[in-house]
């Protein structure tokens, strides 16, 4: 049985920001005693309130659920998004990935398209903007059919949820050198393309999608493979294929090109 | 003040079908003259969202998170239950009614409930329109499974992420309105205060969570959906963000409160490890489908659970209740969870867990079999204990999950306030005292999606409306209120931090107001929050500033809700002498330990109004009349 006790001390370089015109440093912060049962987010936690009584202002980082899944948390750490732990967000990253005397260096998710708007806290609002560009199928509520009318086979409704997994918390973005969001816009077209519902709308919705992203100001994929690397939901470039499949057809085959 | 549910007359079975025919409708071209704020985009608020600005209302739609996409309802794991009866089982818009009155301890209402099973299939057809993945058999139809304690697989699910696909498909449906210009987003941004004109709900009061600056905005009704009070434990299933500020608000303001006390205490989370613990975890209660609960024999044994054999363990929910098994509804599982602890015999750590173990289950299917049922919830328990649950039973105890309790609403879920509406977890109408697995992502949905949409139009078709403005005097002052509480927040400079006090809170209500309650332990707690609130008033501590974002301020003005809100539940807890669903007062128990109803003095609803903060809230009744199920004592055995 592992031992309740076993604690160890870290050094963070933790990236301070103002807000956005601020230039922006690294601090360097001290903490004793971190329990290695500790989530990264429950450690930062611990930090805060430390500063909190030497009076000092705490470190702004964006969580919510803590379990992974609403994709609010995220920064990135000793040079990768959420971390060294694969398929992990920030909030599942447990300072059991790291040894007694470690400096660990915290920086946000980095891009153009996100602006810091203080510390790690960055604004990822652009990926809203891309799903009202044509992330969902047009049904009003109201007069949908059975829902046994449309038989989905099982391999194709496994494959739509492996796409559907991404949670939008932005490492995929911040992973990669040209910092585009391809990966996340792939798997919501994926998942609408692949399944029968989606299909009369999926060349509108690559076009649409795809330029979107590219007003935000996402860079192009340059088939780094880090954004999969970085996928804590491990959403594969697969979904990228498929999404350059949808958006040539779309560009030179639909009744839209 | 009265009160009246507005429930409609005639047969069960057609209530619903009168209701919509007798409401009044708005005609098409004037529904675009009508402005609704929405608080929450949760999967109440978000399928409400969009559901009118489909209809042509405009909307204003608020939420707390950065993107309606990460609002907590994202979290439910296990399910969403409908009545197709695609499994041939015999299953029924009548038995999912039936079940659900029963697993709330028959402290609903008949017609809500009946309504809701209703609406449940319409659900599924329209989230499979919109897309959502849900789990499919070989044949391409919908796959089902059994789940929390039904006796019929009437779940639909998309793997453990079922929450999280109906959320997307909510969040999706919300984002094409925005595009369509029929919504407006407001992100980043917490409820402060409702504003009342002529009687009316017209407008809220939010900060700007990025600049912190107090906003004002108008509208012709106001519908708020952003979840339960679970967080008042500080342990528990719910977000950071998760909290009861706007209900508590709006029940300052006039709308009143129904069962606070009902609570749900969920068996299966992943037991806490240490003092810095924020959240703890839930594992889905599909897991007890396959997993078998058990603790050691003897207290204090600690060999490591595969070297304990068979005839030193208790698998104490099957000996007990033979034929639910491990699968009994929550509140049972989690009772039975602590008295096992409180006897000793819990395991791990702190000796605060019990064993939910799939080595039978991986015998008897093979180890490929359950990681696919299971695979993502066991890997999620292996990144936060380091343990397997292949290779070592889980270890699992209860957590603060939901909560049943809410402001009262009527059959058109509309609040004492007129103009102002409650959905999902934020209302209090359909669970009753314990609300069943897979029930919740169904009521958000059903609310949302299906309910509000016709009851709202009903109110604007009926009702003188003003015209009003932000640059009104109501507009102002509840402005500058809220002001004065976060000036007052920020200048106590105190000694103990936000968190400090939120721990020490939660603590006071996981013991006296959690999973068990009695008359000497309520009164304990009543007096050691209101000592708890005066010191947060003249020692809290807030860093940083008002002008920004700052976290710790956020927190500190739940926190500061919170603390009154807690004397609420007491006063509620305290009141209500009968043990029934997740209220469990230790005076009204069988001679076997179980929970015992006292129909003839609690078959009501019982609905608090606000007095002051420092007055016992004014107590009322809503007598539940069941013409319909038979009320019985709930028996699992």
């Amino acid at each position: 049985m592992k031992k309740l006790s076993k604690t160890i001390s870290i050094t963070l370089k933790v990236w301070c920001q103002r807000g956005p015109d601020d230039k922006g440093h690294f601090e360097t912060i001290g903490a004793q005693n971190i329990s290695v049962h500790m989530s990264f987010i429950e450690m930062l936690d611990t930090v805060n309130e430390q500063l909190t009584l030497e009076g000092k202002e705490p470190i702004a980082f964006d969580n919510d659920c803590r379990e992974g899944i609403c994709g609010t948390c995220g920064a990135v750490i000793d040079g990768q998004a959420h971390g060294p732990q694969k398929a992990t967000t920030l909030c599942q990253l447990h300072m059991r990935k790291f040894s007694d005397g470690d400096t660990i260096v915290v920086e946000p998710f980095r891009a153009r398209a996100f602006k810091v708007i203080k510390d790690l806290v960055v604004d990822r609002s652009p990926f809203d903007k891309i799903i009202q560009a044509g992330g969902y199928i047009s049904v009003n509520t109201g007069g949908a059919p059975d829902g046994n009318a449309i038989p989905i086979p099982q391999e194709v409704a496994e494959k739509a949820m492996d796409a559907a997994a991404c949670i939008g918390c932005g490492a995929c973005v911040a992973a990669c050198p040209s910092a585009s969001a391809m990966l996340f816009v792939s798997g919501k077209i994926s998942q609408l393309a692949l399944l029968p519902q989606g299909k009369p709308e999926a060349a509108r919705r690559a076009l649409n999608m795809v330029h979107t992203m590219d007003a935000c100001g996402f860079g192009n994929c340059s088939n780094h493979r880090e954004c999969e690397n970085a996928c804590p939901k491990e959403l594969s470039i697969i979904n990228i294929a498929r999404l350059n499949r949808q958006f040539f057809k779309a560009s030179f085959f639909s009744d839209l090109a | 003040m009265q009160f009246d549910a507005h429930i409609p007359g005639g047969p069960l079975t057609e209530k619903w079908d009168r209701h919509r025919f007798e409401l009044k409708l708005v005609n098409p071209a004037n529904k675009r003259k009508f402005e609704i704020i929405m608080v929450g985009t949760g999967l109440a608020g978000g399928s409400a969202s969009a559901s009118l600005a489909e209809l042509g209302y405009r909307v204003k739609t608020f939420c707390i998170q950065d993107s309606p996409r990460r609002a907590h309802s994202i979290a439910a794991q296990g399910g969403i239950n409908a009545a197709k009866n695609y499994t041939n089982e015999g299953d029924s818009v009548w038995r999912l009614f039936y079940d659900t009155v029963k697993g709330g301890d028959f402290r609903a209402r008949e017609a809500n409930v009946y309504r809701l099973a209703q609406l449940s299939n319409n659900i599924i057809d329209h989230c499979v329109a919109q897309g959502i993945p849900f789990a499919r058999d070989y044949g391409g139809l919908l796959a089902n499974r059994s789940f929390g304690g039904a006796q019929v697989a009437r779940t639909f699910y998309a793997r453990g992420q079922t929450g999280q696909q109906l959320l997307l498909g909510a969040y999706s449906a919300l984002m094409r309105q925005v595009a369509a210009g029929m919504v407006t987003l407001f992100p980043r941004r917490e409820m402060l205060d409702l504003v009342i004109i002529n009687g009316q709900a017209r407008g809220i009061v939010v900060r700007n969570l990025i600049n912190g600056e107090v906003e004002s905005h108008a509208a012709d009704a106001v519908v708020i959906s952003t979840g339960g009070y679970g967080n008042i434990y500080y342990l528990s299933t719910n977000a950071e963000s998760s909290n009861v500020g706007a209900i508590f608000r709006a029940y300052k303001k006039g709308a009143m409160f129904a069962n606070p006390c009902f609570t749900q205490i969920h068996p299966t989370c992943i037991p806490h490890t240490g003092d810095h613990q924020s959240k703890l975890t839930l594992m889905s209660e599909s897991l007890r489908n396959d997993g078998r609960v058990w603790v050691p024999h003897n207290p204090g044994d600690i060999r490591e659970p595969q070297n304990i054999p068979e005839e030193d363990r208790d698998y104490y929910l099957e000996q007990k209740y033979p034929s639910f098994g491990n699968l009994v509804p929550r509140d049972v599982a989690s009772r039975a969870a602590k008295t096992q602890c409180d006897a000793g015999r819990g395991v791990g750590l702190t000796r605060c867990a019990v064993y939910l173990d799939f080595a039978d289950a991986i015998k008897r299917d093979g180890k490929d079999i359950i990681a696919k049922k299971y695979g993502n919830l066991f890997d999620m328990y292996e990144l936060i204990t380091d343990d397997s649950p292949y290779e070592k039973p889980m270890m699992i105890y209860p957590a603060s999950h939901y909560t049943m309790g809410g402001l009262w609403v009527d059959y058109n879920l509309m609040s004492t306030i007129p103009g102002l509406f409650v959905l999902g977890e934020a209302n209090f109408s359909d669970h009753g005292a314990n609300r069943l697995g897979a029930s919740a992502l169904m009521q958000g949905l059903a609310d949302g999606y299906f309910i509000i949409p016709y009851t709202i139009g009903g109110y604007f078709a009926g009702t003188e409306l003003s015209p009003v403005s932000t640059e009104q005097a109501a507009f102002k002052d509840v402005t500058q209120s809220a002001n004065e509480s976060i000036a007052k927040l920020m200048s106590i400079k105190g000694k103990r931090t936000v968190d400090n006090f939120a721990r020490e809170l939660g603590q006071i209500m996981w013991n006296y107001c959690g999973m068990s309650r009695n008359d000497e332990g309520l009164k304990k707690a009543m007096k050691q929050v209101k000592d708890l609130r005066a010191e947060f008033w003249e020692n809290v501590l807030v860093p940083g500033t008002d002008g920004d974002y700052n976290k710790s301020l956020e927190k500190a003005g739940r926190l500061a809700d919170s603390l009154e809100f807690a004397e609420l539940m007491i006063h509620d807890a305290l009141d209500r002498t009968e043990s029934c669903g997740g209220h469990f007062r230790e005076e009204s128990q069988t001679e076997e330990g179980e929970a015992m109803r006292n129909d003839e003095s609690f078959s009501h609803v019982s609905v608090w109004e606000y007095e002051g903060s420092d007055t016992i809230p004014k107590f009322h009744k809503e007598p539940l009349v069941f013409e319909n199920v038979e009320l019985s004592q709930r028996s699992y055995k």
